[in-house]
């Protein structure tokens, strides 16, 4: 397994540009966690001209909604959720100071553009890892939206937690460029076989 | 006739739906170390070597695989020379889907109403498929269903004329499309067949398959084989980041249909393909 490196958040512009995409983190602070509806409510908040229940600067959001903690844990299996929609509110957090988002999958057009004019990252969690990720997580608060139960705002700190940078700050996406590099490695594998 | 109460249904549906949560059937853990054994990606290999350690963790601490525990879709086969007594059925199959994602520290993500989207606070109603078969006994098969995977599920009315090409395409576009997002490396189960609902319900069922299982006819498995080597052919690898690991297998089931359709469907699961079943 190649190395690792060791992150600690909050995200400065400094740590950011020094990230690439494929670059494996162990990250290690404190992030927020919310997924659709507390974004709904950011965006709410923010078209009545309120401001956000959170601090956005620096700051990394956590797409994931856990499940209930057994009796002697902080909190359940933690693994990411599907990033592509929470799209629709992810350009105005970047403009507000948003330095990167921990999710799975794709990000659409308008969030690269805007991942690049900030200078924030994007960076993915192994999906349905959630055991794993949940024994990384240290402390859990919940910051607001209580009554949304699994998707309520929440803060969390993580010890060693394992991501793969994305999408960086250059416009970099794995996404585009990992599959093309396997594109019919396999049609070759098997046609060496038979 | 044999009297079956529906507290033991229920009692039943509470333990599956915690042990289909925690752990994967030993086929499905197999179908991960083999693709984690054969990945020759990096990245990918990366990915599923973390997937092999959370199915350890999942175990280690009692905890869910995934925190996505899924809509609880829950198959009924009942003999038709059984009576069931007390509740009625659905009722008993509800209680006890509340009580085992209640005491297995489930996630509860089934909202009362699409569009109201209020949570129903126990992962209530199931979705119930219910077949009447001979016998006196009553098989159930709970599989919790997580949304990043059937989301980028998808059905089509194909015409005749599109044929198995068709058939084949459409499934491995699909496939394609959605593998990043659905957790991939993924299990594809496809419909071939009868009606618009018969065909997805085919490729829901399919998905009930054990890894590594090929269909009984000739013609089927070779259709799987060619829709599972063109899917990894892709390059999409675990988890969209590259590699040759997209899909873990594919299962076809097929159904009679009309001289004027061709339905297919494909209903697509993550790595965790989660089924525990019971005779009762």
């Amino acid at each position: 397994m190649e190395e690792r490196k060791r992150i600690t958040l909050p995200l400065t512009k400094e740590t950011i540009g020094g990230l690439h995409a494929g670059d494996r983190l162990l990250l290690n602070g404190k992030m927020y966690v919310a997924r659709d509806a507390a974004h709904q409510r950011f965006h709410e908040a923010l078209e009545q001209g309120k401001t956000l229940p959170f601090d956005p600067d620096g700051a990394v959001i956590y797409y994931m909604g856990p499940a209930p903690a057994p009796p002697g844990e902080i909190i359940g299996s933690a693994g990411p959720t599907t990033s592509h929609r929470m799209d629709a509110y992810t350009p105005e957090l970047l403009d507000l100071g948003l330095a990167g988002m921990i999710g799975k999958g794709a990000r659409t057009a308008p969030v690269l553009d805007s991942i690049v004019r900030n200078k924030a990252v994007y960076m993915a969690a192994v999906g349905g890892a959630g055991a794993l990720l949940q024994d990384r997580i240290t402390s859990v608060r919940t910051v607001c939206y209580e009554d949304l139960g699994a998707e309520a705002l929440r803060e969390i700190e993580v010890e060693d937690f394992p991501v793969t940078v994305v999408v960086d700050s250059a416009g970099n996406d794995l996404y585009k460029t990992e599959p093309a590099k396997f594109a019919g490695a396999w049609k070759k594998l098997r046609g060496d076989e038979e | 006739m044999r009297e079956i109460d529906s507290s033991i249904i229920t009692e039943t549906i509470a333990d599956l739906c915690v042990r289909a949560n925690t752990r994967l059937s030993p086929e499905q853990e197999q179908a991960v170390i083999r693709a984690s054994a054969e990945e020759i990606s990096p990245t990918g290999r990366a990915v599923l070597s973390d997937i092999r350690e959370n199915l350890e963790t999942a175990v280690r601490k009692g905890l869910p695989i995934c925190q996505d525990t899924g809509m609880t879709v829950v198959f009924l086969e009942v003999g038709q020379d059984v009576h069931i007594d007390g509740e009625p059925l659905e009722d008993a199959v509800n209680e006890g889907v509340g009580q085992g994602y209640k005491k297995g520290w489930l996630r509860k993500s089934v909202v009362s109403d699409p569009l109201d989207r209020i949570n129903t606070g126990d992962n209530t109603p199931a979705v119930i498929h219910t077949r009447i078969v001979p016998g006196d006994r009553i098989r159930i098969t709970v599989m919790p269903k997580g949304f990043g995977s059937e989301n980028t599920s998808a059905l089509k009315m194909l015409k005749p004329s599109d044929g198995e090409q068709g058939v084949e395409d459409f499934v491995v576009e699909a496939v394609l499309k959605g593998a990043p997002n659905a957790c991939a490396p993924v299990v594809v189960g496809v419909g071939i067949g009868g009606t618009f609902e018969k065909a997805a319900m085919l490729s829901k069922e399919a998905l009930r398959t054990a890894a590594g299982v090929r269909h009984r006819k000739t013609r089927y498995a070779d259709l799987e084989k060619r829709i599972l080597d063109r899917i990894k052919d892709s390059g999409i690898g675990p988890m969209g980041l590259g590699g040759i690991e997209t899909v873990l297998d594919v299962h076809i089931r097929e159904y009679p249909t009309h001289i004027a359709g061709l339905p297919a469907a494909v209903n697509i699961c993550c790595y965790a393909d989660r089924i525990a079943e019971k005779t009762i």
